[in-house]
């Protein structure tokens, strides 16, 4: 190998260490049987897991993460998919201006859009609420689902569509039998992007949320924000586990939905 | 002509969605910027009074015995419905000139029960300020239904007393500052994302292919980690009692713990460490789509390595150059929980102020003003990239 050549894998090595290193060093400090944030450890315990469990800060938490995702996946999936769906079927006027909008919420600092919807939702009752929460979720998810169907909508030959119409398949039919299971795999990974992204979300969800409905990343901030326990640190596992689990599920559709193309 | 009519019928389920729960309460919140909503149901008589005076000195007796009628009604109102009119308005004028918030009510007071003599004698009794024009002014700047006052502010400009802008207050004129900074600090974390992105986005698009889906992993398990968990490593890492400050002292390198945390190189290492995979990712698809045959045969006609990559591999890599640089300054624009987080105070960027005066002082006008600011920002970033680079180029990983 020339000099050059290795230098480069070295100062690559290094970036992807500064990228993975700082979360992978922090997280063993959750199985800390001390309370301190430096090692060397102690020992070794569950304490601060059995703590996260049992918090009435923590687990309610947890789980609002999840409806709140899951809600948001769901609806951001069904208008996305739709939405991609006409995109890409006819060049209609106003395509590239309804492409734009779609994509703003992608553009839009969040901070602005979690202003403007505590200002908006307090008059109608949707702020503190569940159903506004998703709602705003759902509006930051829908691009990512949009871009995610519209590829996978590239690899569909639309002729089938035209066989099974002139079979005497209704367009509804025809999408439901004939479209959908061939792009469901870009449909899926576009709903766990949006359930990412709600997972993830922070900004909105510190100006929207009401007591009931704390996220687990709002719980963070304000436990960065307070005072720092390691119970923190396993939330933080929990996190990173989902994320893990996230990216795995995307990879394996992004394969299949790869191999259901060739 | 009917599949238009059916692909637009699938489009608007989520287009009216994101009407409703984004462009127009976006658009609602913006339109505050220039709205003038508090003082002209508090003030109708004396802004009407106030209509064609010069502004060089106090305005007549006219102005002064509006302003008390004004005040004794509103007072009345606010008694009669439990509202606070007049501390509203008394909060949008003290916004304009500090003293307004304790001015207007203790006037408002003061003038309710009847007295002897004229309006102006007896203002000028309760604050001399009243004889000078600026309260005056402020009031008429305030006079809506529309006005420029929070636009100029969020520039430090101002419209003196007779109607014409000039600079600021200078206690009141931060905000140019504040954009600078914004700008500056997106800036360095671009800069600094492309220096080590391009490299690493080379190393992987040029490596054995063995190799590649492991240097992916490492670009995209960061990539999936939520940024609140990168953020909270990083306040961990860098604590005064944290894991760098132990290790350092471990080593015996430092005697005392650094203040590593609360400053601007931690809210940079925590940018760039959450927005380098969005640089790396569409510079690595660029390079992946590259024609690597145009680079081999610039080597084959004798031009060195570094001839080659200036004059070839690198303006064909320059779409996802640009498409990084967009994504990565854009974002970083819009950065609040990690500088609020790692930052102190001079770190923090304009999302924090939009923030600032939502919650704490529900300045809804500079909210928005400021808010304008930064989406003008992103506005004239996104266009310099369509006249640079062009949208239909823009590739993605």
């Amino acid at each position: 190998m020339r000099p050059a050549r290795i230098l480069l894998w070295a100062f690559g090595l290094l970036a992807l260490l500064f990228l993975v290193a700082p979360v992978l060093a922090v997280l063993p400090l959750s199985f800390s049987a001390g309370s301190f944030l430096s090692y060397p450890l102690p020992g070794l315990s569950l304490r601060w897991y059995a703590d996260f469990w049992t918090s009435s800060f923590w687990l309610p938490a947890l789980w609002n993460s999840l409806r709140i995702g899951t809600g948001a996946a769901l609806l951001a999936g069904t208008l996305g998919t739709l939405a991609a769906f006409g995109l890409w079927r006819a060049r209609f006027p106003g395509r590239m201006l309804v492409l734009a909008v779609a994509m703003a919420p992608m553009v839009v600092p969040a901070i602005v859009v979690a202003v403007a919807l505590l200002l908006a939702f307090g008059p109608l009752g949707l702020s503190n609420s569940f159903t506004g929460l998703v709602l705003a979720h759902a509006t930051l998810g829908a691009p990512f689902v949009v871009v995610t169907v519209l590829a996978a909508l590239e690899q569909f030959d639309p002729v089938q569509l035209r066989a099974a119409a002139a079979c005497g398949a209704s367009p509804v039919r025809a999408f439901r039998r004939i479209c959908l299971p061939q792009i469901l795999p870009g449909v899926a990974a576009g709903a766990l992007f949006a359930f990412a992204t709600s997972l993830d979300e922070v900004t909105v969800t510190l100006f929207l949320a009401g007591p009931a409905q704390r996220t687990l990343p709002r719980q963070m901030f304000s436990g960065l924000n307070d005072q720092l326990s390691l119970t923190i640190m396993a939330a933080a596992m929990v996190m990173v586990l989902l994320s893990v689990l996230l990216l795995l599920a995307v990879t394996l559709l992004r394969r299949r939905g790869e191999a259901s193309s060739r | 002509m009917r599949g238009r009519l059916a692909a637009a019928a699938l489009v608007a389920p989520l287009l009216l969605f994101l009407l409703a729960v984004f462009v127009l309460p976006i658009g609602a919140f913006l339109l505050r910027a220039v709205g003038e909503p508090d003082v002209p149901p508090v003030l109708p008589r004396t802004l009407a009074a106030l209509d064609g005076w010069d502004g060089k000195a106090a305005p007549g007796e006219a102005a002064f015995a509006a302003l008390v009628e004004d005040l004794r009604a509103a007072r009345e109102r606010d008694r009669a419905n439990g509202e606070g009119e007049v501390a509203r308005a008394a909060a949008r004028l003290n916004n304009d000139w500090p003293g307004f918030r304790s001015l207007l009510p203790m006037t408002a007071r003061r003038v309710a029960p009847p007295f002897e003599g004229g309006a102006r004698e007896k203002l000028l009794d309760l604050a001399e300020e009243w004889g000078t024009p600026t309260p005056w002014a402020a009031i008429r700047r305030a006079a809506g239904p529309v006005s420029d006052f929070h636009l100029l502010a969020v520039l430090d400009l101002k419209r003196d007393s007779t109607g014409s802008i000039g600079a600021a207050p200078p206690e009141q004129a931060i905000f140019r500052g504040i954009l600078w900074r914004t700008l500056w600090i997106g800036a360095l974390a671009t800069l600094a994302c492309l220096a080590i992105g391009y490299p690493l986005a080379w190393l992987i698009a040029t490596a054995p292919p063995r190799a590649v889906p492991w240097l992916l992993a490492g670009v995209l398990l960061p990539f999936w980690t939520s940024l609140i968990v990168r953020t909270a490593a990083w306040t961990v890492l860098l604590q005064r009692e944290g894991v760098v400050n132990a290790a350092l002292q471990a080593l015996q390198l430092t005697a005392g713990p650094l203040p590593l945390l609360f400053n601007r190189g931690a809210v940079l290492l925590g940018m760039v460490h959450i927005l380098l995979p969005f640089m790396v990712l569409p510079i690595y698809a660029s390079l992946r789509a590259l024609d690597w045959r145009l680079p081999r045969a610039a080597l084959s006609l004798g031009a060195s390595p570094w001839r080659t990559f200036l004059r070839i591999s690198l303006p064909l890599s320059l779409p996802g150059v640009g498409a990084g640089c967009l994504l990565v300054f854009i974002q970083a624009l819009g950065f609040y929980v990690t500088p609020a987080l790692l930052g102190g105070a001079n770190d923090q960027m304009i999302p924090y102020f939009v923030a600032f005066y939502a919650t704490r002082t529900v300045n809804w006008g500079m909210a928005a003003a400021l808010s304008l600011l930064l989406l003008a920002a992103v506005a004239v970033v996104v266009g310099i990239y369509g006249r640079l680079v062009g949208f239909s180029r823009m590739r993605t990983a």
